[in-house]
């Protein structure tokens, strides 16, 4: 820190907001202060694909793919697209990767910044305006390519159940129930969890459950990556419950990938659900 | 009183004026004790509110302790936070440290207090940061005129802080676990040596009016901090209030023996234990 007194603007009384703070006193550390030249920008970065979450009795259940990518190449096979937000809730990004990230470390702190300044946390609501709104700031880049496109989720100490929220790129903010997805093959493991979930799902059926879905997706978006078997990479999964959040040890995650992709070796389209009034 | 001399006030007289001024309203509040425990840092205070903080989370492994004006410390308190998580954001999580806090606290309370406009601050504060080991802790106590000393061990700040000071001195041994550390802490804040002829009296804080927090090494999240609530501190501290209630006056016989039973299994870095000084 800076050998000298503390400047004047961080002894003025203001809000107990990180991202106010930093528009005031150094504007050009905010993503959306940054000026684009005209025309678009999204073939310029590595893009995220896809974030799927569940809800369970007690928790919730967020899992993204591994795979970034730029045009048809794969940019990175490794990235972490899940994050925790704070102790109760988790973040998982999908669009422009760098921004992305960016914002995650923004959300975070702006989490953390509060709860300090004011020694309290955010209600879960409130945690998902102040995203919107980080996210709201974005449109003039999401606009040009650079969209920024999170999911949502956490335990609400109030009420006592997991949720799901998600976002669009000019800061609408929508609830979800039960389960949601976002990402380029978020439509595919969204039908996959339609199939899949069930509400009286446990924790480990929830994380079967997502990375059923993420093997659907990976199975029919190229821009999203499938359990690496010989690199043994496999989804982040981050489980937040009553008792705080944490990402699940990457061994017990390929204990399921293993199993998943076990059993699509005998079936490859996955299990089956039921179909009532027929014979299967 | 120097005003006798035609108005001219000596650089000598206009400081002691200012620091006699800062040491005033700094002695009419309660004392904070910042003190070295086995798995990291432990601060007491006694605090009849739980609303208004004196001890406080900074950043992972850094905490703020404050005796004073509420008003000035509370504006520290922030100006530390938005230190803190700039830094981090702007850099990296690890490159925000206690000495570099410590830094610009001293540098500000020290141009306040000598700054002929500014009234100066009438508090004490406690930096303390925790390090992978008990040897790499870090204590800073800093004065309204900026000065810091970097404490081992122990300090206390406040009001009746050198009665504090005396009775840990005679009681406190390095590495002590975190239960023996709170209750020697709170028995420390309770105490008073009387004088002038009257015996003292050991107060036996309520657990309400304790304000607790601790930065814990075995914490398996980043951010060490943690605060005790009320229920844990009734937990840790229920039995020892019964105990120590009749055994007073006999208290130095919670010395060697007991102290340095746990501390020579904790076996600090492979050195011998210390025996606390008698």
């Amino acid at each position: 820190m800076s050998d000298s007194r503390i400047p004047t603007s961080y002894m003025t009384p203001g809000n107990s907001s990180f991202a106010d703070f930093l528009a005031a006193s150094a504007p050009d550390l905010l993503p959306s202060r940054r000026a684009l030249a005209p025309g678009s920008a999204a073939e310029l970065a590595p893009h995220g694909t896809t974030i799927v979450a569940v809800t369970f009795p007690g928790g919730v259940v967020m899992a993204g793919d591994r795979r970034a990518t730029m045009g048809n190449v794969i940019a990175q096979r490794d990235i972490q697209k899940v994050f925790p937000a704070d102790e109760y809730s988790c973040v998982g990004i999908a669009g422009t990767a760098g921004l992305a990230v960016e914002m995650v470390r923004l959300f975070q702190t702006e989490l953390e910044h509060y709860e300090k300044i004011e020694g309290t946390t955010l209600s879960m609501d409130g945690k998902a305006n102040r995203l919107a709104a980080l996210i709201r700031q974005n449109l003039g880049m999401a606009m040009q390519g650079l969209a920024v496109v999170p999911l949502f989720a956490g335990f609400d100490l109030e009420s006592g159940i997991g949720r799901i929220f998600s976002y669009d790129v000019t800061g609408g903010r929508y609830e979800e129930t039960s389960f949601h997805s976002v990402g380029s093959g978020s439509m595919f493991a969204r039908g996959a969890l339609k199939k899949l979930y069930r509400p009286e799902l446990d924790q480990e059926g929830a994380v079967t459950a997502v990375i059923q879905a993420l093997y659907d997706a990976a199975d029919d978006d190229s821009a999203t990556g499938g359990p690496d078997l010989t690199r043994r990479i496999f989804p982040v999964v981050h489980i937040i419950t009553a008792d705080g959040g944490q990402r699940l040890p990457d061994d017990e995650v390929a204990a399921i990938a293993d199993r998943v992709v076990g059993g699509r070796m005998q079936r490859p389209d996955g299990p089956y659900a039921e179909l009532e009034g027929g014979t299967r | 009183m120097s005003m006798g001399f035609g108005g001219y006030v000596s650089p000598e007289q206009l400081m002691k004026d200012r620091a006699d001024f800062a040491r005033k309203g700094i002695s009419r509040g309660r004392s904070v004790v910042g003190l070295q425990y086995a798995d990291g840092l432990l601060f007491v205070s006694e605090n009849p509110s739980a609303a208004l903080h004196k001890v406080s989370e900074i950043y992972d492994r850094i905490a703020f302790a404050a005796v004073g004006r509420y008003n000035e410390f509370e504006n520290l308190r922030i100006a530390g936070v938005r230190l803190a998580d700039m830094r981090g954001y702007s850099y990296d999580r690890r490159d925000v440290t206690g000495r570099g806090l410590a830094n610009a606290y001293a540098q500000t309370l020290g141009a306040i207090f000598s700054s002929g406009g500014e009234k100066p601050y009438e508090v004490e504060l406690f930096v303390g940061e925790i390090g992978d080991t008990a040897a790499e802790d870090q204590l800073y106590r800093l004065t309204y005129d900026g000065q810091v000393a970097d404490e081992h061990g122990y300090a206390v700040m406040g009001g009746a802080a050198e009665a504090v000071a005396g009775y840990l001195k005679d009681r406190y041994a390095e590495g002590a676990p975190l239960d023996e550390a709170l209750r020697l802490a709170v028995a420390a804040l309770g105490h008073s040596p009387g004088g002038n002829g009257t015996p003292g009296a050991d107060r036996i804080i309520p657990v309400e009016d304790l304000e607790v927090a601790i930065l814990d090494r075995t914490r398996t999240q980043p951010r060490k901090f943690s605060r005790f609530s009320p229920a844990r501190l009734a937990e840790i501290l229920g039995d020892r209030l019964a105990e120590t209630a009749p055994a007073e006056g006999t208290d130095p016989a919670i010395a060697p023996g007991e102290v340095s039973g746990p501390d020579a299994g904790h076996d600090v870095g492979g050195e011998p234990p210390i025996a606390p000084p008698l």
